[in-house]
């Protein structure tokens, strides 16, 4: 296990440094100058250049990107152009609340997803399982910045039950906390439960027609037990490793979620970095996205292994 | 003994009636500021918290008249070259370090000459200062600048402690130390800025909150929900769409004053190849142009007849305006002559670049369907903004959609936009007569001289017509019913001395 | 953009005689019916769109700023007075071609990619998928919208990028089903008779990772819809006065209050087209599935 892992890491190490590269040379392939936006209205030239001489911009592209490199290495990612602020330190505020967000979604989804897939598929073919389906699907058809807007129109303006933007550290205030993100991550946890559910209807129904299922059954064991003890438990393994890679794909969907509630996260970093050419902050984001990602899937490759050990290497 | 109790009963209400609790004021902005450096900061929304943090040596009043704040006086000397600024006794800043000549004098070095100040151009006449006396700096120029007041109104003029912005340097911004009626507690980036009362400050009996809370929410639907949450209680740039809605709702007020500043079409009469077209080389055309929108509709399509209809850099309502050249009606009839004059009978195109967000994507399509209906064919590129700018700058462009903020003093809206080589000019337009005027409107202190030299410099550009102007947006304020005493001010910003709020 | 492919999308490989009874399980496959039909309806609509009796997108009316549904324009009209059925109906095309075109190219460039990992193994396989899983890590938007920012704010330029973010799905893809098909016992003896490469790709592996490819463009075409309405939303995708979905509710959202038609109709127009296609795949694939699940 430590030798694959460890095989998997070494693996990893070019895709990462070929991520940043890439990254770096489209930032710096976009048009317009950050530098003239940076300078403000007036845009005095004396201002102007030592603003370049300052953040190097006068440098050729590798160089850049070389004392880029040089400084992430020992942990400095640089600073944001626009506050000042050092990359690493904007991260990590935003992180945790981007990933509140996440985990509250994905609880959202696995509470409707799996039981929802559970039911269609022990009762496939029923208009049980062809209404979870058309429910799933429409899950996934809804544009979720449109679904954030009605709701927030329909929850926080006409009825007030919720707050209609903002955020609030769980640290400081729970109950806030949670009636602040509420929304947000009923917003992202529904385009989710959609896949959930579909993957766990797949697994379940493979796993129903299984022999340990059956013969479960000719042992005469009641039938809530054959389904949770044994088909769901086996099913639940492809779900897993399922679960830990739509993790990422939960941080890109809070892009557009993060935008219309105004959550101070991660997505709305992104967007508002390549909007301003804040080129050290979009280069730090994608970096730890890309880390995080290729972690999640060796985490995922990893739990596979550990539940299923009848699989075979690839 | 009955009137005893209904005494003390009273008494006890009228104490509890409201003002002055435990308050924190939470006001909605429309974007993040940036730095919290005032010679480094470049934003309008900046400048709203500094209003709450860094006092400046003068103010203006909604009349755009220069009043004392950190200076209560100041004198020229008879040619214009030296000003003496006397200044308020007792103040200190925020971290205990007193106000003084030296702090006036470190703070316009550090505009001056800090590497990457912002305000350099803002004091480019400041040529050396000396401290008389803690009370007293006397401030040399090395040619008269009649700006320069107007200048220390704003963020040139706004006070730092020296002993902070030394040790800090160029990190100012991440803990600011000034003046104002409030002390910079806490900041989260895209979330809020904390603000908390400064007990020392000078006039803390017109101060009524214990904190302000600054929150930035860009979608202005979504910040409007939130004041009517009850998560807000005072917003600024309310959408001038939902006027109407918030004119109907009991429990909001609503406040206006006409910005300093104007929105319109710079068109490409002289930078670089680009410059080689039919509206670039042809004045005719650009007068067409004007003529070929109706700006009222305009103003009543998009935003509601909110705004102000607008042809010259200054609004109607401002004393700079140049009362020959009224706002125009639309004339489609005069502007197809004026083409088929130039030589354009059969039409003409125009590519206009925009910022890709909604209001002037909306703007420019009216104007294109109003245009094309005298024969002038617009198409539409929308751009992000950092794309427009630089494109704007290089001379990559046929004619850009773009506005100017607005400063107190009326050079500021025109010499930098107009003059020939000015810092803004990106049209490149060169007028030697223009300059000449611009240039000695900026040397006298009379306003009867100055007007006339504006006056004539806008007569000529009526002509030129180098920016079609097409309206000056109007700061729009939306409060809760229990905010009082809000007084809305054309520089847009929000001065809280004075304003309280009821439970 | 999920960069989980769909369960059963990755089917066994399909001898060749049992294709017909696809067509027969289509028909009789609700579900596919269903979204068959409001796909077509749609595309349908699309191409009609210059013949149908509405007014033109473009034309304003001054008077008629944000009215609500009437008699003269069904779905009301928007911010500058312009018909918003009209407009539905031209975005329509919008919408459409940038979930074709965004798929085709990325199945045009993934697919062979996708195959030739599978089919060479070795370092190729090596190069092509790192490459992949340097893409997929870029989270999808945030890749669209840089791309978008470089191209130039367009409906194509949103089509390029939505398309090159789609890609790594495709190569995984056919990567996989290229390496299963090359272990079958047919292809095995088809090479040792002889056949070369074009002949095996050709004549065995093409047709049988076609069928799942299929259904994943399928599926691909509803993401790419949201896609373009979430750049057009950030203002990077079509342009004004061109009208587009995601562009509509873009602005419509400055309006909820005072007219919400103009948000409510183009969101269900996106739901509808994109909850098409998603039936259709579902549709195609228990179609195709040569298992009788």
């Amino acid at each position: 296990m430590l030798a694959f892992i460890g095989r998997r890491i070494l693996i990893a190490i070019p895709t990462v440094i070929l991520i940043s590269i890439f990254v770096f040379t489209l930032q710096h392939l976009l048009p317009g100058d950050p530098i003239l936006v940076m300078a403000g209205e007036e845009r005095d030239p004396a201002v102007i250049e030592a603003l370049r001489e300052k953040y190097r911009m006068n440098d050729p592209i590798p160089v850049q990107y070389l004392a880029w490199a040089g400084a992430a290495l020992q942990g400095d990612l640089g600073i944001s152009l626009r506050t000042q602020q050092p990359v690493l330190e904007l991260i990590g505020g935003k992180l945790p609340v981007t990933i509140q967000l996440a985990v509250m979604a994905l609880i959202i989804a696995i509470l409707i997803g799996i039981p929802a897939g559970v039911l269609s598929a022990y009762r496939k073919g029923t208009w049980i399982d062809w209404l979870a389906n058309i429910v799933a699907l429409s899950g996934l058809s809804v544009p979720n910045f449109w679904l954030g807007i009605m709701l927030i129109l329909l929850v926080s303006v006409k009825l007030g039950w919720l707050p209609a933007s903002g955020y609030m550290p769980l640290s400081e205030d729970p109950m806030q906390s949670i009636k602040v993100m509420l929304m947000p991550a009923f917003v992202l946890g529904t385009g989710i439960a959609a896949t959930l559910m579909r993957h766990t209807r797949s697994a379940m129904l493979s796993v129903l027609k299984s022999d340990y299922v059956r013969t479960a059954r000719a042992k005469g064991l009641r039938e809530r037990v054959v389904l949770v003890k044994h088909a769901l438990r086996n099913a639940l393994v492809p779900v897993v490793t399922v679960i830990t890679l739509l993790f990422g794909e939960l941080l890109a969907g809070a892009v557009l979620t993060e935008q219309i509630f105004t959550i101070p996260g991660f997505g709305k970093l992104v967007v508002d970095a390549v909007f301003n050419r804040d080129y050290a902050v979009v280069q730090g984001i994608v970096l730890c996205t890309g880390i995080g990602f290729i972690a999640m899937n060796i985490l995922a490759d990893a739990a596979y292994r550990v539940l299923n050990p009848r699989m075979s290497d690839q | 003994m009955q009137t005893l109790k209904t005494l003390g009963l009273a008494a006890l209400l009228a104490a509890s009636s409201g003002l002055v609790h435990a308050q924190d004021l939470r006001i909605g902005l429309q974007e993040d500021p940036d730095v919290l450096d005032p010679d480094q900061s470049r934003t309008f929304v900046g400048r709203i918290v500094y209003a709450s943090l860094c006092d400046k040596l003068v103010d203006i009043t909604p009349q755009l008249e220069i009043i004392p704040m950190l200076a209560t006086g100041w004198e020229w000397n008879a040619d214009g070259t030296e000003l003496t600024m006397t200044l308020r006794d007792g103040v200190v800043f925020h971290d205990g370090e007193p106000f003084n000549a030296e702090a006036v004098a470190y703070n316009l070095n550090r505009s001056k000459n800090f590497e990457l100040s912002r305000r350099k151009s803002e004091v480019s006449s400041v040529e050396s200062w000396e401290v008389v006396d803690d009370t007293t700096i006397k401030i040399s120029l090395a040619a008269p600048d009649a700006t320069l007041i107007a200048q220390f109104a704003d963020r040139a003029g706004m006070m730092l402690s020296p002993k902070a912005a030394e040790e800090a340097g160029e990190e100012f911004g991440l803990n600011p130390v000034c003046a104002g009626p409030f002390t910079f507690k806490e900041r989260i980036q895209q979330d809020r800025i904390v603000l908390e009362k400064f007990a020392d400050y000078y006039r803390a009996d017109e101060i009524n909150f214990d904190s302000v809370t600054f929150l930035p929410i860009p979608d202005t639907t979504v910040r409007l929900a939130n004041l009517r949450a009850g998560d807000l209680d005072m917003l600024e740039r309310l959408a001038a769409t939902d006027v109407p809605s918030v004119m109907s709702d009991d429990g909001l007020t609503m406040e206006k004053a006409t910005s300093l500043g104007y929105q319109g079409i710079t068109v490409n009469v002289g930078n670089g190849d680009r410059a080689n077209t039919p509206i670039g080389t042809d004045s005719r055309v650009r007068r067409a142009l004007s003529l070929a929108i109706d700006r009222a509709a305009l103003n009543q399509v998009v935003f509601e007849g909110a705004f102000a209809a607008g042809n010259q850099p200054y609004p109607p309502d401002s004393p700079w305006f140049n009362t020959a050249f009224p706002v125009p009606e639309r004339d489609v009839e005069a502007a197809k002559a004026l083409l088929a004059d130039a030589g354009f009978a059969d039409g003409v195109d125009v590519e206009v670049q925009v910022a890709n967000n909604p209001v002037q994507t909306q703007v420019m399509q009216v104007v294109q369907a109003m245009a094309a209906q005298a024969g002038i064919n617009i198409s539409l590129t929308a751009k992000e903004f950092a794309t427009l700018l630089s494109d704007q700058s290089a001379g990559d462009y046929m004619a850009s959609q773009i506005g100017w903020s607005g400063r107190v003093d009326p050079d500021g809206n025109i010499h930098q936009f107009m003059t020939t080589g000015g810092g803004i000019n990106d049209s490149k337009y060169s007028n030697p007569e223009v300059d000449t005027l611009l240039n000695e409107a900026r040397l006298s202190n009379d306003t009867a001289d100055r007007k006339e030299k504006y006056d004539a410099a806008l007569a000529i550009l009526q002509e030129d017509s180098p920016i079609v102007y097409l309206y000056h947006q109007v700061w729009i304020w939306a409060l809760d019913n229990n905010v009082l005493g809000f007084v809305p001010y054309p520089d847009g910003m929000i001065r809280l001395h004075g304003v309280s709020m009821t439970e | 953009m999920t960069a989980v492919v769909d369960p059963q999308v990755l089917a066994d490989p399909l001898p060749p005689r049992r294709r017909n009874r696809a067509w027969e399980k289509f028909r009789r496959n609700p579900y596919a019916l269903l979204g068959g039909a409001v796909v077509a309806f749609f595309l349908i609509v699309a191409l009609l769109a210059p013949i149908l009796p509405v007014p033109g997108p473009a034309e304003t009316d001054w008077s008629a700023v944000r009215k609500a549904p009437s008699a003269a324009h069904p779905f009301g009209t928007d911010e500058i007075g312009r018909d918003v059925l009209s407009r539905m109906i031209w975005g329509a095309q919008a919408s459409l071609l940038a979930g074709v075109v965004s798929v085709a190219i990325a199945v045009l460039l993934g697919v062979p990619l996708g195959m030739l990992a599978g089919y060479l193994r070795g370092w190729t396989d090596a190069v092509i998928s790192r490459f992949t899983e340097a893409l997929l890590a870029a989270p999808f938007l945030i890749l669209a919208i840089a791309l978008a920012a470089f191209l130039g704010p367009s409906l194509q330029n949103a089509m390029i990028a939505i398309g090159l973010s789609a890609m790594p799905i495709f190569i995984r893809l056919a990567r996989a089903q290229t390496l299963s098909v090359m272990t079958e016992d047919y292809v095995e003896s088809a090479r040792a008779v002889g056949i070369g490469h074009l002949g095996l790709i050709r004549r065995y592996i093409l047709p049988n990772i076609l069928p799942p490819i299929i259904v994943q463009s399928t599926l691909t075409i509803a993401t790419a819809i949201i896609a373009e309405a979430s750049l057009s939303f950030l203002g990077l995708g079509q342009q004004p006065p061109a009208p587009s979905w995601g562009a509509m509710l873009n602005i419509a959202k400055n309006f909820l209050e005072q007219a919400p038609w103009m948000a409510l109709y183009p969101g269900i127009a996106i739901f509808l087209v994109v909850l098409g296609f998603n039936l259709l795949g579902d549709g195609l694939r228990d179609a195709l599935d040569p298992r009788d699940t």
